[in-house]
């Protein structure tokens, strides 16, 4: 049975390579992936890395990688924060609220994600002024049918140091956090954080400042011609791709976290109360660490969708790694094998090693007691 | 009588319109054993929720320890860590240890420190014999084991008073002697205790007072003695002759 | 001695404050301080929703009009007159409006099929299925496609709009329950080759965007056929589709195959049944009937991903608004929100309905007897 069941898959790959061989050399294709390390010859709007029309389309690859990559984090962060108020609105005791978020949530994951990213770029971001009547909020934020321009830091070498001392204030904090929560756990005593904290963020800001002086400009926005020069501008088609990724997928995430905290039975929360313990430790201690475990497998599956989802700037020529690969590059060297499986390889890799790390985790939880 | 710890006077309490606890009249003094019994839906476990307010009554007076238990209740949380509860349920936290699970609130209510608190916890575990069980998780625990830690859990908050709700009614039978053993011990000790239960071997064993709720009202109240050998009303005797039927 | 008779105290209604409206606005509006203030703020918040969005549909909104001027008022809502426009292409695409008929032919008998088919208590299951899985499609195929019957042949290039969206979301669903359960199957068989064919296969397909399979599918797909074997665009969607949900529909009905417990197994190896008769008659239909909730989650995430086509060239509904912006007879400032706005109100308005339909079977199924 299996080796049937073999000897027919085999078969069928075999006959689909030999028509694609006979195909190939029918259509004059080329194949292998030299095409990589060609010249590209187009240009991409938006690169994180540096990027000129002479590079190969070894680099369109990376360039287009990285903006993928970009708009899902922005878009993770921005879903999870609307997505866990949501959540947390839709368990709220206020019924106005709940409903709120119930409309919200039954309104943005019933209408296809396709349309929103439509709607966002050719319904509203497209249908902004030019940028000589651009809508500015203080004159900090210019917005306009060339995208956003937002006032932006210009950071000279002396940097670094800044940089260095927000590295030293972040750990400098959770260490703070801990000794804290030690302090709580072995003398009893709750301390506040917040006093050494500033302390240390004047320490440590002045000595950079000391260090380096002010290496910071301001890079005001201004008109110039038809459009803006200088501040940082921001396409409208990474607007509209991360507007509508983080309010879809919040939606779906916010059904998840209500899912989640409706896991832990009352009664554990009664327990807490009975024992006096106040709402916030509670909710702290209790509540959210097993809500978490409920939530966290779902969760990381929507954040996957997320990034699957990012490829849907195609449609409107953001270019991520499906638009710059299987649009643009297809298009100039025909290698639709080679391109379709480099693209389909890179979002695989990232599924499989998002559903390892996943397993990894319920393992984990399954060994520390799951019974109620 | 000295001062009652619990006073409750005139006390109504509705769920929406249903009216589930009418003019109910009681008083508790300190080291008394009350055993509250009843047919289900008779109000007797929202009567002792009532006490720690996880449930809030609409008419009436409640007092625990000299303090109202009415909306401006301050210090609600205080009074709920010197009032002591075992649920159905044990409702113990599934992610903690037996252990953290006992030291939780006496770290953090009672502001104790870490090895106070486990000292603590570990003597208590002791009590309700199941010292060797601290590292494990409640999920690895039988009932009876897991209701036996509920009540170390809240006897590490040294209450005053102890509110058990139908402690038993979750047990597999052979598990029922075992927590039972450990309340008596308790009584003994001279805690006050309210205890809704069936048990009746338990009520005739250390209760000072035992409570007949029916329709959301104390039908009667009396001695275990006098209550067993000669209930005042007929409905009393029907129960009665139900429950110990078996 | 005797005893006394008891009778309980009559029931006292509430106090007044504590039920009714009050008493309910009391419990959920203003319990606290805070909660009042948010609950002020919300009432604001809709009230000023509701005041843009009722102003741009009803209030600022055109209705009727044969151009772009009667939506070019100095403060202009909503241009509903393009819709009235535009109807007939958005339902049916260019297909030739003397054949419109066919398609609602089709519409009517599959709304006729399914309504009763969806209803847990009406009967006949087995036969509404064999009519719905059997005849339906063959009947549509023949009515959408013409060429026999004395009916004139429609190319499918010329299907569109709510059309092209119901054929590819619904044969895509159909397609893939059979392909599904083969895999389900497969991913929980004995055999080592084949577990690891379906696993691979589903994992792959549930690994990557759709918009990558339809790729594939567009521009692959005639790569791998034969010389001189092609399909036409939207069968060649349709297979993409199809591949695509089979590995959802997979899961799903793994889901629905690890809630059969052991003891079915195991009654029917005691009766004698081999494994193909065990899963037909006995696991796959105590199977099925779970994992309803699960496809018609499943169809609802296909329905909106149907949008997807356009990228690949075919017109859906979304696709032909899309389209139909470009018409200059009514370029408006409000002509994309006002397609939009459609748009999404049809797409809502079936994923609404479904997930409140799921959302019932799940309910029915949990407190079936039967079960």
């Amino acid at each position: 049975m299996q080796v049937l069941v073999l000897a027919a898959v085999l078969g069928a790959m075999a006959w689909l390579v030999g028509n694609v061989q006979s195909n190939l050399e029918r259509q004059n294709i080329n194949s292998g992936f030299g095409f990589l390390s060609e010249r590209a010859g187009f240009g991409i709007n938006q690169t994180l890395i540096a990027y000129t029309e002479d590079d190969s389309f070894g680099r369109v690859l990376a360039v287009g990688l990285l903006n993928t990559l970009l708009v899902s984090a922005l878009g993770i962060f921005f879903a999870t924060l609307l997505g866990f108020s949501l959540g947390v609105a839709r368990l709220s005791r206020n019924w106005l609220i709940s409903k709120i978020a119930m409309v919200y949530i039954e309104i943005f994951r019933n209408v296809p994600l396709l349309l929103q990213i439509m709607f966002w770029y050719f319904g509203v971001l497209r249908n902004l002024p030019s940028p000589r009547q651009a809508v500015s909020i203080g004159d900090a934020i210019f917005m306009s049918n060339r995208g956003f321009v937002v006032l932006w830091l210009e950071a000279s070498a002396g940097a670094f140091w800044y940089g260095l001392a927000a590295l030293g204030l972040v750990i400098g904090g959770i260490w703070l956090r801990r000794r804290a929560a030690n302090a709580q756990i072995t003398t009893g005593q709750a301390t506040r954080v917040w006093r050494p904290l500033l302390g240390l963020a004047v320490a440590l800001f002045g000595g950079a400042a000391l260090m380096a002086g002010v290496p910071f400009a301001l890079d005001v926005p201004h008109l110039k011609g038809f459009n803006f020069r200088g501040g940082l501008t921001v396409i409208p088609e990474f607007v509209a791709l991360l507007l509508a990724l983080s309010l879809y997928t919040a939606a779906f995430i916010a059904e998840i976290v209500r899912a989640g905290i409706n896991s832990v039975s009352k009664g554990q929360r009664e327990a807490s109360a009975a024992l006096g313990l106040p709402e916030s430790v509670a909710l702290r201690l209790v509540v959210i660490p097993q809500a978490l475990r409920v939530i966290i497998p779902p969760l990381t599956s929507q954040y996957l969708n997320l990034t699957k989802n990012s490829s849907l700037a195609v449609a409107i020529a953001y270019p991520d790694i499906v638009s710059v690969l299987a649009g643009t590059t297809l298009s100039q060297v025909g290698q639709a094998l080679e391109i379709i499986f480099i693209t389909m390889m890179i979002y695989l890799s990232l599924s499989l090693l998002t559903s390892w790390a996943m397993n990894r985790y319920n393992q984990r939880m399954a060994f520390v007691g799951n019974n109620t | 009588m000295t001062d009652p710890v619990i006073r409750i006077s005139d006390m109504n309490k509705w769920f929406g319109t249903f009216h589930v606890l009418r003019d109910i009249n009681l008083q508790v003094a300190a080291g008394e054993k009350i055993v509250i019994c009843g047919p289900s839906g008779s109000g007797k476990s929202t009567l002792i929720r009532c006490l720690n307010r996880l449930e809030q009554h609409q008419e009436g007076v409640i007092e625990v320890e000299g303090v109202s238990l009415d909306g401006s209740v301050k210090n609600l949380e205080s009074i709920r860590s010197n009032v002591g509860m075992v649920f159905q349920q044990f409702n113990l936290f599934p992610h903690m240890s037996v252990l953290e699970n006992c030291t939780l609130a006496p770290i953090w209510v009672r502001q104790k420190t870490k090895q106070q608190a486990e000292a603590l916890a570990r003597q208590f575990l002791e009590r309700v014999r199941i010292p060797d069980q601290a590292d494990k998780y409640p999920g690895q625990l039988s009932g009876g084991q897991q209701q036996r830690v509920a009540i170390a859990r809240a006897l590490c908050m040294n209450p005053d008073i102890m509110l058990f709700d139908e402690p038993t009614s979750a047990l597999d039978p052979e598990m029922i002697k075992e927590v039972l053993d450990v309340m008596v011990e308790l009584a003994e000790d001279g805690m006050t205790m309210l205890c809704v239960t069936h048990e009746m071997g338990f009520a005739r064993q250390v209760a000072d007072r035992v409570i007949f709720m029916d329709e959301g009202e104390i039908v009667e109240e009396n001695a275990p003695e006098a209550f067993f050998s000669n209930p005042q009303n007929e409905r009393t005797k029907m129960f009665l002759s139900q429950v110990l039927s078996h | 001695m005797s005893a006394k008779t008891w009778t309980p105290k009559p029931a006292r209604p509430a106090p007044a404050n504590t039920v009714g409206f009050v008493g309910w606005a009391r419990e959920n509006l203003f319990t606290t301080k805070l909660d009042s203030a948010l609950t002020l703020l919300c009432a604001a918040l809709i009230i000023y929703v509701l005041d843009v969005g009722l102003g741009w549909a009803i209030v600022d909104a055109s209705f009727s009009g044969d151009d772009r001027n009667a939506c070019l008022k100095p403060v202009q809502g909503a241009c509903w007159p393009f819709i009235d426009a535009k109807f007939g292409q958005f339902i049916y695409g260019r297909y030739p409006e003397m054949e419109r008929w066919r398609v609602d032919w089709v519409f009517a008998l599959g709304l006729l099929g399914l309504v009763p088919l969806l209803m847990p208590t009406v009967g006949f299951k087995r036969a509404n299925v064999i009519f719905m899985l059997g005849f339906y499609p063959m009947f549509s195929f023949f009515m959408l496609t013409g060429g026999s019957f004395g009916l004139a042949a429609v190319d499918t290039s010329d299907w569109g709009g709510l059309l092209v969206t119901l054929v590819v979301a619904v044969t895509g669903i159909v397609g893939s329950l059979p392909l599904g359960i083969l895999l389900a199957l497969g991913r929980r068989s004995d055999l080592p080759i084949v577990r690891a064919l379906c696993v691979g296969f589903i994992e792959i397909f549930r690994g990557v965007p759709l918009i990558t399979v339809l790729f594939m599918a567009s521009v692959m797909l005639p790569l791998f056929l034969p010389d001189g074997v092609n399909f036409d665009k939207l069968m060649r969607c349709l297979i993409g589709v199809a591949l695509f949900a089979s590995a959802y529909m997979a899961e799903v009905v793994r889901g629905g195959l690890q809630a059969i417990p052991k003891g079915q197994y195991e009654a029917a190896a005691a009766l004698g049944l081999g494994y193909w008769k065990t899963t037909r008659l006995i696991i796959l239909p105590q199977a099925l009937k779970l994992v309803i909730p699960g496809i018609v989650n499943t169809f609802i995430g296909l329905f909106k991903d149907t949008t997807l086509v356009l990228i690949v060239g075919l017109f859906d509904l979304l696709g032909i608004v899309q389209l139909h912006f470009t018409d200059s007879t009514w370029a408006t400032p409000e002509t994309h929100i006002t397609g939009y706005a459609f748009a999404a109100f049809v797409f809502w308005v079936f994923c609404f309905a479904m997930s409140r339909y799921s959302i019932f079977m799940e309910k029915h199924l949990s407190t079936d007897p039967n079960q």
